[in-house]
């Protein structure tokens, strides 16, 4: 395979995968429990849950690391572990790619409020990713994807520590938003425009957004990062908002919905399509015929 | 401006130091504790909370002008005790066991403090048992529960049903809260009320104790 970076470069759309965590409920994942815990106890149900995605026909198989970061894996006294954690889930994703797939490394936010909004120091937060990434890196991952991002200094920080720790390998992140009166913005008040400026100049390969939102509102913000900037976009609807129905989560959005609003996100410029909470191979399946359906892009 | 005024903007712009100042100036000036808290610290929170809820401030608005509200409890506390005035009730609150998500709880703890409740922060996985007794022990009126996992919603149920098994429903109400909450959610688990936003979950409480 071409190196991911080059295909962003030159403006190949990708299908990326879908949900991990409700995934890994279904298969027995306690409340509660650490989605990571599963990577050590049961690497056959990743490998088994990235092939269901590969076989849907994603480009990119997601590493089940988004919470592998020791600040986070402290919650849950595994940060000791923060090496083999990471370390295992890629080797899962790349047994399962069968050199047919990308590999990106998820990393997610560390689960703290940095000061002086909250009570964690940026240093120790920087240490954290880079001790993640590294981890990542030296299991080969094909690229980072930072995720699921809404204060910009975390997202910087952790885009800081993937481009020190692997200058040449691509790094994507998505950072999530709020629908309001004045645009999209995240809790801690980032807007698109500022997302866009703040991880480019960071050093970004491509930019976006994931979760929080159905794919409707996924095309406004992708139609709000095309007019801030170049970079290649990153897009990652929830297969909707998710709603209770007889006390099962229920998520809206059917696969046929979402390939035929596939159109809108790749009118917009996007390059990287996938999925977040709600969606499953049946959703990224249906994507990538959408995608594959389109004319490339002159 | 009135030193009042001063201290409600001094909140709004989350201005810790100020608001202690200006809090202690108050005071010297003779101004009643109760009036301190209602006129200006809780008058600068209503405002921050409005903010919030129409999206013109974000989350870490919220938070200095909390730290600074604060700092003007601080001085306030002590004089309030001493005159025997309660707090408008108390509120023990909570992230359902099973689950590590607290900002949102955070949030509406300190919008709570912000209208004038005492809360009572467990923090996050909390066992029903835990949040029932400490209720019942502080003699709180309320119960507030929080939940972002789909997979631990259900411990809400518990709490409500424990309630119930100690003949305690109606004297201790429940609300619920998180993004996989919602309504008929709470209408099913029989919890007393539900509230969409940490704004909302102040209006819903105050209403649970008559103070709407």
């Amino acid at each position: 395979m071409r190196p991911l970076g080059e295909r962003l470069r030159t403006g190949e759309v990708l299908v990326a995968d879908g949900a991990i965590g409700t995934m890994l409920f279904q298969r027995g994942l306690k409340p509660g429990a650490a989605p990571e815990s599963v990577t050590l106890e049961r690497p056959a149900v990743l490998e088994e849950i990235a092939g269901l995605y590969r076989d849907a026909g994603a480009d990119i198989l997601t590493t089940n690391t988004f919470g592998a970061s020791p600040l986070r894996l402290a919650l849950h006294g595994l940060d000791g572990e923060t090496e083999a954690v990471n370390r295992e889930a890629v080797r899962a994703a790349r047994r399962a790619a069968d050199g047919r797939a990308y590999v990106a490394g998820s990393c997610g936010p560390c689960g703290r409020l940095l000061e002086p909004y909250g009570d964690v120091a940026a240093a120790e937060v920087l240490d954290g990713f880079r001790r993640q990434i590294a981890a990542l890196v030296e299991a080969g991952v094909d690229a980072v994807i930072v995720e699921t991002m809404t204060d910009l200094t975390e997202a910087t920080l952790a885009v800081r520590a993937a481009r020190e720790t692997a200058a040449d390998l691509p790094v994507l992140a998505t950072m999530t938003f709020d629908p309001t009166p004045r645009g999209f913005f995240t809790v801690m008040g980032v807007s698109v425009a500022a997302a866009a400026a703040g991880l480019a100049e960071a050093g970004v390969t491509a930019v976006g957004s994931n979760c929080g939102n159905g794919t409707d509102q996924m095309i406004a913000i992708a139609r709000a990062f095309r007019a801030a900037t170049a970079l290649p976009l990153v897009i990652q609807p929830n297969a909707g908002l998710p709603r209770t129905d007889g006390g099962e989560t229920v998520y809206d959005e059917t696969p046929a919905f979402m390939a035929e609003r596939a159109a809108a996100l790749l009118d917009a410029g996007v390059s990287v399509i996938g999925g977040c909470c709600g969606t499953t191979p049946e959703h990224i399946r249906a994507i990538r015929a959408a995608v594959n359906g389109r004319a490339p892009r002159p | 401006m009135t030193v009042l005024a001063e201290i409600a903007q001094a909140v709004i712009d989350g201005d810790q130091t100020r608001v202690g100042d200006l809090t202690r100036r108050a005071l010297g000036e003779g101004i009643h504790p109760k009036t301190v808290l209602d006129d200006g610290l809780v008058a600068g929170m209503n405002v921050v909370g409005d903010r919030f809820r129409e999206h013109e401030i974000f989350l870490p608005d919220v938070l200095l002008a909390a730290r600074a509200m604060y700092a003007g409890l601080d001085e306030l506390r002590p004089l309030l005790a001493q005159e025997g005035i309660p707090s408008i009730g108390k509120v023990v609150i909570g992230t359902v066991q099973g689950d590590l998500h607290d900002i949102g709880k955070n949030l509406v703890g300190i919008m709570l403090k912000g209208a004038g409740f005492e809360v009572i922060d467990l923090g996050h996985d909390v066992a029903p048992e835990r949040m029932v007794d400490t209720a019942v022990e502080q003699g709180a009126a309320v119960i507030g529960m929080s939940a972002l996992l789909t997979t631990t919603m259900s411990v809400m149920g518990e709490v409500v049903a424990l309630l119930k098994a100690r003949n305690l429903d109606g004297k201790i109400r429940t609300v619920v809260g998180g993004a996989p909450v919602d309504d008929a959610f709470a209408r099913r688990i029989g919890a007393d009320a539900y509230g969409f936003d940490a704004a909302n979950a102040v209006d819903v409480v105050k209403r649970l104790v008559g103070r709407a």
